[in-house]
């Protein structure tokens, strides 16, 4: 049930949509076949310096995208503009067809744009079960009224506990359900905050670094999750350091330098890009920008971190 | 020394309506605090409206469930007043406001221009406003004894408040477990680990917060109600000291549990008057007079407080595992 879904999709609807990108051309702010978030001249400026100042990107349906640049590109700042934790100095931006300018946060997502945080967000004090729950949308109990009155609520409740068991099965944190998020792992943090978000099927995820801090035993099937995400309908935009994830799982690569768009195509080709090159070297030189031949590697060191992960928790 | 009156003086006020009263606004503050987050220094504005709105309205006629409702109403629009600047900024701007607007009700209660509606620095006498309740209890008047404490049947501090009093503090607890276990106390537990985090799942957090403010404050009124019935509405017994004592008493009892509040509130009571009638028995008053004894009583209840806090930081009933997770 937990098996990485190997990328080859059967979604007729990412088969298309792959196919489609094969058209776009490799320049930056390019038009896609079928966009669903569409920003324009958004701009933020932190004490004079343009954080984020992007003139036009269009982020593709149906696939993964990965969002890549240095340090303080801005890329996180993109991220809370778009999703209505930060207001722009300038520009517009659209999602699935609708103005989500000046639209608070909470409203962003409900209209189906949902998004994780760099700095993971795990609500602490309360279970991982608990945690979940909260995900779900339209839940009848969260009226202050209808709290009280435990039958108006009590079957969709029970739906909403299944599906988090599911989804907690599938990130395997299934065991951890009643424990405090608080006591959870940094990686274990990661995949809950990512879970939750799923919990409300939402069009399109926003993942800022999910694989930061998360055991390199669990990158793997962390993978399988993201595309099996998109096989199953959702759109995916995140923001990685790590080339070897961006490499393999991304349909589209979108980079980002000092606020603006540099580049963007598909990975293998925007990863040899001397722009890319330059604009990462520029900023730190020791970054590695993928190479295939480690991810296999990796994967074999991945199943003895594994059992060695699986030991640690129990001697715990 | 006679510990028998002693203890018959500790359990009288543990079950008193004092106990009650802070029980019930210590029930609301938690919905505040322990469930949400939010930071109120103000309970006892919410207390002294509460208090006001009863009793001006009988003294105007009114009948006793429509002053009830009127005192509740004046928490809801006091709380949605504060609130509504508010809670979408920062968590202090919360503590600022209403620490500031509980001492504004205050100075308007006691102003010299309001003597007519409120009475001023003198307030209101419990005689004006008594009577509605007290003519609605089914019990015939006179002074009966339970056990070792002895009270009137109806008439202030007595039986019949007691009655409806600890009536209202389970009815309080019962409301608040209920929420708990709900998706809409999920939420308020959401907002008080994380807002930005609830607002990522697609949940108005200042609606939420709203709801929260209003429903705290009118525990809070209410608990005023039921200390005005025992005495009268004095506007300086209802100052900073109050919102002090009721953040001691949920801290003490444990936030974020059901029952936390009402246990707080009757220890405090308890060991205030326990330690004052110990330093009065065993104290010569040459060395310390009764009026020192007042103020050094919650001295020395500070003090264990303090002590409580440090060696069980989760209050009596809280849970320690909890508190020792780092939001
Ligand atoms: N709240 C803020 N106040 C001031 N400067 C900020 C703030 N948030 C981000 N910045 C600046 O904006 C730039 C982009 O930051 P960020 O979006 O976090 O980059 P990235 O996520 O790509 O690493 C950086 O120079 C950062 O210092
Ligand atoms: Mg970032």
């Amino acid at each position: 049930m937990a098996e990485p879904i190997v990328t080859d999709a059967v979604n007729p609807d990412v088969v298309a949509a792959r196919d489609a990108l094969r058209g776009v051309a490799h320049t930056p702010g390019v038009a896609k076949p079928t966009p669903l978030l569409v920003a324009d001249g958004v701009r933020r400026t932190f004490g004079g310096v343009n954080a984020v100042d992007v003139e036009h990107l269009e982020v593709q349906s149906n696939v993964i995208t990965a969002l890549i640049g240095p340090n303080g590109a801005g890329k996180t700042t993109f991220f809370n503009l778009m999703t209505g934790f930060d207001r722009p100095d300038a520009g517009s931006w659209t999602f699935d067809g609708k103005s989500l300018a000046g639209v608070p946060a909470s409203r962003v997502s409900k209209s189906g744009m949902v998004r994780t945080f760099q700095l993971t967000k795990a609500l602490s004090r309360m279970t991982v079960l608990e945690n979940m729950r909260l995900g779900a949308r339209d839940q009848v109990g969260e009226g202050m009224g209808a709290a009280l009155l435990r039958p108006l609520w009590r079957k969709q409740e029970k739906e909403v506990t299944e599906k988090a068991r599911d989804l907690l099965a599938r990130f395997k944190l299934d065991t951890k359900e009643s424990d405090f998020a608080g006591s959870l792992s940094g990686g274990q943090r990661k995949l809950l905050e990512m879970a939750r978000a799923l919990m409300s099927d939402p069009t399109l995820v926003m993942l800022d670094e999910p694989m930061a801090g998360v055991n390199p035993a669990l990158t793997q099937s962390l993978l399988g999750h993201i595309t099996a995400l998109r096989d199953s309908g959702t759109s995916v935009l995140f923001v990685e350091h790590d080339m070897h994830m961006v490499r393999h799982i991304s349909d589209w690569v979108v980079v980002m330098a000092e606020g603006k768009v540099v580049a963007e195509g598909p990975p293998k080709e925007v990863m040899d890009d001397q722009a890319v090159i330059d604009a990462y070297l520029g900023s730190h030189h020791d970054t590695d920008l993928g190479d295939d031949s480690l991810l296999e590697e990796e994967s074999v060191i991945s199943a003895e971190a594994m059992a060695e992960l699986e030991a640690e928790e129990e001697a715990k | 020394m006679d510990f028998a009156s002693l203890l018959t003086d500790v359990l009288r006020e543990a079950t008193g309506p004092t106990a009650i009263a802070y029980a019930l606004a210590a029930i609301g503050l938690n919905i505040h605090f322990g469930l949400t987050g939010l930071i109120n220094m103000g309970q006892a504005g919410f207390m002294l409206l509460g208090a006001y709105g009863f009793a001006i309205s009988t003294i105007a006629g009114l009948p006793l469930v429509v002053a009830f409702l009127i005192a509740i109403g004046c928490a809801v629009v006091f709380a949605l007043i504060l609130g509504l600047p508010t809670l979408k900024l920062r968590g202090d701007y919360l503590a600022i406001v209403t620490i500031a607007a509980a001492e504004i009700i205050r100075f308007i209660g006691r102003s010299v221009g309001l003597n007519d509606l409120t009475g001023g620095s003198q307030g209101l006498l419990g005689n004006q406003f008594k009577y509605s309740f007290e003519g609605a209890s089914p019990f015939a008047d006179g002074l009966v004894a339970i056990g070792p404490i002895s009270l009137q049947m109806n008439a202030s501090n007595s039986w019949w408040l007691r009655i409806v009093g600890w009536g209202l503090v389970a009815l309080a607890c019962l409301i608040v477990f209920l929420l708990l276990r709900s998706p809409w106390g999920r939420v308020l537990k959401g907002i008080r680990e994380d807002e930005d985090a609830v607002r990522a799942l697609g949940k108005n957090v200042y609606t939420f917060k709203l709801q929260s403010l209003v429903l705290g404050g009118v525990f809070g009124a209410v608990g005023g109600i039921v200390i005005s019935l025992a005495s009268s509405v004095q506007p300086d017994s209802l100052g900073r000291p109050v919102t002090f004592n009721t953040w001691t008493i949920l801290l003490l009892g444990g936030a974020a549990t059901v029952f936390g509040p009402v246990l707080g509130s009757i220890l405090f009571w308890a060991a205030l008057v326990l330690v004052r009638g110990l330093m009065r028995g065993l104290i010569p008053p040459d060395v310390l007079s009764s009026t020192e004894i007042e103020p050094l009583g919650f001295v020395l209840v500070g003090i264990t407080l303090v002590l409580l806090i440090v060696f069980r930081p989760q209050g009596i009933l809280g849970d320690k595992k909890e508190l020792a997770i780092n939001g």
